[in-house]
């Protein structure tokens, strides 16, 4: 039964190993999800057996919040309609009056209402509470959780210590439903790029080069060397570390491009640190003659295209951010800009600025199938010479190596 | 398990520090199996809190070890102090002679040396160089290593507990991943984050408690914030309330004045975000107003 789990997990693109698949049987038979070898005082976390199974598995298998959803997904597709099978079979060797436990933890609708009747939630915590520390003193005579059966307003609750929790978040019944919830859905990224991986990538820019002449004095390995050779001074040189990678980072800005806009600026201006000079440009879906820093005063304070191109070296590394999905007259034309008159098409200025960095990328964040379908992405394409990239860490990956 | 005399070792969360089921769940299977336990979620969630609160929960010593952008590995097992032993050596000291006089043992060896079992915190592995975790492999695994300089092995007299934390700034080495247990503190549910203020502010108003938490949640559910206020900020928040001594009531939304509420520098931290939110305040009460 686990060994189909494990292989449909493998399947589903969680990357787990036969080690860690070990280490859950390990802990099963540890009794970590019974709590089976415990002496009988310890209080068993809330939870249904599956649903500590569940957290168990989760804990040991998957190691990345973003694989979170994957596991959920394979978990609820194995284990529906199969529950009681497994937790009977997880509970072998548990007490029966244990097992009674779980038929207790389901709360109809009518003890809600008992609940209510009883003065609602708060009186309700307040007896629980004063209810649970008498608790405590039959817990060591060996009955394990609050009253089974009958009227008391917790007969069937069966909350424990830790998990007094009426209503509101009920880990109870509602559990079965945990790795159904899709909680992590939105953190998982094989699709988008987090600020996480990119800057992994972001590192293949970074280019600590040591050249020179050794010209400074390397303290650390000085007196490490001294000391190793008794205090005889041996003096270590390094040359200076400099990094010399420039970027010049053109963002598009508005509309369907603001959400990625984010991410590229948070992505750059983290790793700011990596680069020697990074200077940023927006533009509205293409480039023409004049881009701009500031987006709150872009019709203010524009900045000429000419004047990016003589401020800057053409030892600067050129990076296009945008979807490049337009009309293709906003490229070929003049004047077909969707903002202003433009008396030059943005394919020239274009090849200016191409030219005048020979070193260029282009990142997509539209997904890459789709780029042969759309004619302005596959002009783009034949302008930066193939260059374009999709906004992808596979994609950052090659755009960095095609920069260098 | 099956030594009698022994307390079971296990967390519920404490007095101080509420641990939802699956949290203990997965403190507890690694202190059963003797793994370390990587803890990642928001900032602001508890998670150096938690090897704090796991310590006391089990009277253990605990060892922090907060890693930095420059930590190297060898950081945590021992150093050696070259500079001492130079200027000894200058003043022809009898200690010179003896290299152990000048290793001195880090987190990691302290933690290994201790006499009872020991918790061993290292807070932010994320900070540290790309290869930082690759170095520790080994000396997670078999809680051991070895030190060149006095060729001596040392090795754990009883495994700690490990917690590492990270807060996701780099990734780590799948080796590395392998060996820990791994658990994702996710943001508290309403449920959740009243027991949490319980613990902390006990003697809070009920009215001041119900109304602090809407506003807590409708800020975190404004779009586009750049940092979420989270479960410590919350916490500072109501500390601040209470020795202002607000009323509840100012904190609600439909009072047009405090349509901000009071003392929000506690809770958003970024000029951007509050600038955002006060727009956001400004266009819905705009749309509120009748007419």
């Amino acid at each position: 039964m686990l060994i189909r789990f494990f292989q449909m997990l493998r399947a589903a693109g969680v990357p787990v190993s036969v080690t860690e698949f070990l280490a859950l049987l390990e802990a099963l038979s540890k009794g970590t999800v019974t709590f089976a070898g415990l002496p009988a005082k310890v209080t068993v976390p809330s939870g249904s057996l599956t649903e500590r199974f569940y957290w168990l598995s989760r804990a040991v298998l998957v190691k990345d919040e973003r694989h979170y959803d994957r596991f959920d997904r394979v978990f609820a597709a194995h284990f529906r309609g199969a529950e009681a099978a497994f937790e009977a079979l997880l509970s072998a060797d548990v007490p029966a009056d244990w097992l009674a436990k779980q038929f207790a933890l389901t709360l109809s609708d009518e003890d809600k209402a008992r609940i209510e009747s009883l003065g609602g939630w708060d009186a309700l915590m307040e007896t629980l509470r004063r209810r649970l520390e008498e608790q405590k003193g039959r817990h060591q005579g060996g009955s394990r959780w609050i009253g089974t059966g009958g009227t008391s307003p917790f007969g069937n609750a069966g909350y424990n210590p830790e998990g007094v929790r009426i209503g509101g978040e009920g880990v109870n019944r509602r559990a079965v439903k945990v790795w159904e919830r899709r909680d992590f859905a939105n953190l998982d990224d094989s699709v988008e790029l987090g600020t996480r991986n990119v800057k992994l990538a972001l590192r293949r820019l970074r280019r600590f080069a040591r050249q020179g002449a050794a010209d400074m004095l390397d303290l650390d390995a000085t007196i490490e060397s001294t000391a190793r050779r008794a205090g005889l001074l041996d003096i270590r040189m390094v040359p200076e570390r400099r990094n010399a990678v420039k970027v010049l980072l053109f963002l598009d800005i508005g509309g369907s491009m603001d959400d990625h806009v984010r991410i590229c600026e948070e992505l750059f201006s983290a790793a700011r640190g990596e680069f020697k000079h990074l200077e940023h440009f927006y533009f509205h879906n293409f480039v023409y003659e004049s881009v701009w820093k500031d987006n709150r005063r872009r019709h203010g304070e524009r900045t000429p295209v000419p004047q990016v191109l003589h401020t800057y070296g053409p030892d600067y590394r050129l990076v296009f951010v945008g979807d490049a999905t337009m009309s293709p007259y906003e490229i070929l034309q003049p004047g077909g800009s969707i903002e202003h008159w433009n008396e030059e098409p943005g394919a020239a200025w274009m090849k200016r600025l191409l030219a005048s960095f020979p070193r260029h990328a282009w990142l997509n964040p539209e997904p890459q199938d789709r780029w042969e379908y759309t004619p302005s992405i596959r002009i783009t394409r034949e302008l930066v010479e193939d260059r374009m990239f999709p906004l992808t860490l596979g994609g950052l990956d090659r755009a960095m190596r095609s920069l260098q | 398990m099956g030594n009698e005399g022994v307390r079971p070792l296990r967390f519920d969360g404490s007095a101080s520090y509420v641990a939802t089921a699956e949290l203990a769940l997965a403190v507890n299977a690694a202190i059963t199996l003797e793994r370390p336990l990587l803890v990642k979620g928001e900032p602001g969630t508890g998670k150096t809190q938690l090897a704090l609160e796991v310590a006391r929960a089990l009277d253990a010593p605990l060892f922090e070890w907060h890693v930095k952008s420059s930590s190297k590995s060898r950081h945590g097992l021992y150093e050696y102090d070259a500079v001492s032993r130079l200027r000894d050596s200058q003043l022809g000291d009898e200690r010179v002679k003896d290299i152990a006089n000048y290793i001195v043992p880090g987190m990691l060896w302290r933690a290994f040396e201790s006499e009872r079992r020991a918790v061993l915190l290292i807070d932010e592995i994320d900070k540290a160089d790309i290869e930082f975790p690759n170095d520790l492999l080994r000396e997670l695994d078999r809680m051991e290593f070895y030190v060149y300089e006095t060729q001596k092995l040392v090795k754990a007299r009883h495994r700690p507990v490990v917690f590492i934390t990270s807060n996701n700034e780099k990734e780590l080495p799948d080796a590395f991943l392998r060996r820990c247990f791994f658990h994702y503190i996710r943001f508290p549910d309403a449920g959740t984050m009243e027991r949490i203020v319980a613990v902390h502010h006990p003697g809070l108003k009920k009215a001041l408690l119900a109304e602090a938490l809407s506003a807590f949640y409708r800020i975190r559910d404004v779009p586009g914030l750049r940092k979420k206020p989270s479960t410590s900020e919350l916490l500072d928040w109501i500390t601040l309330l209470v020795a202002e001594d607000i009323e509840p009531a100012a904190l609600r939304s439909d009072d047009p004045k405090a349509a901000i509420p009071p003392l929000y520098g506690a809770l958003l931290k970024n000029e951007q975000d509050v600038h955002l939110f006060e727009q956001l305040v400004f266009l819905n009460r705009r749309a509120g107003r009748p007419g």
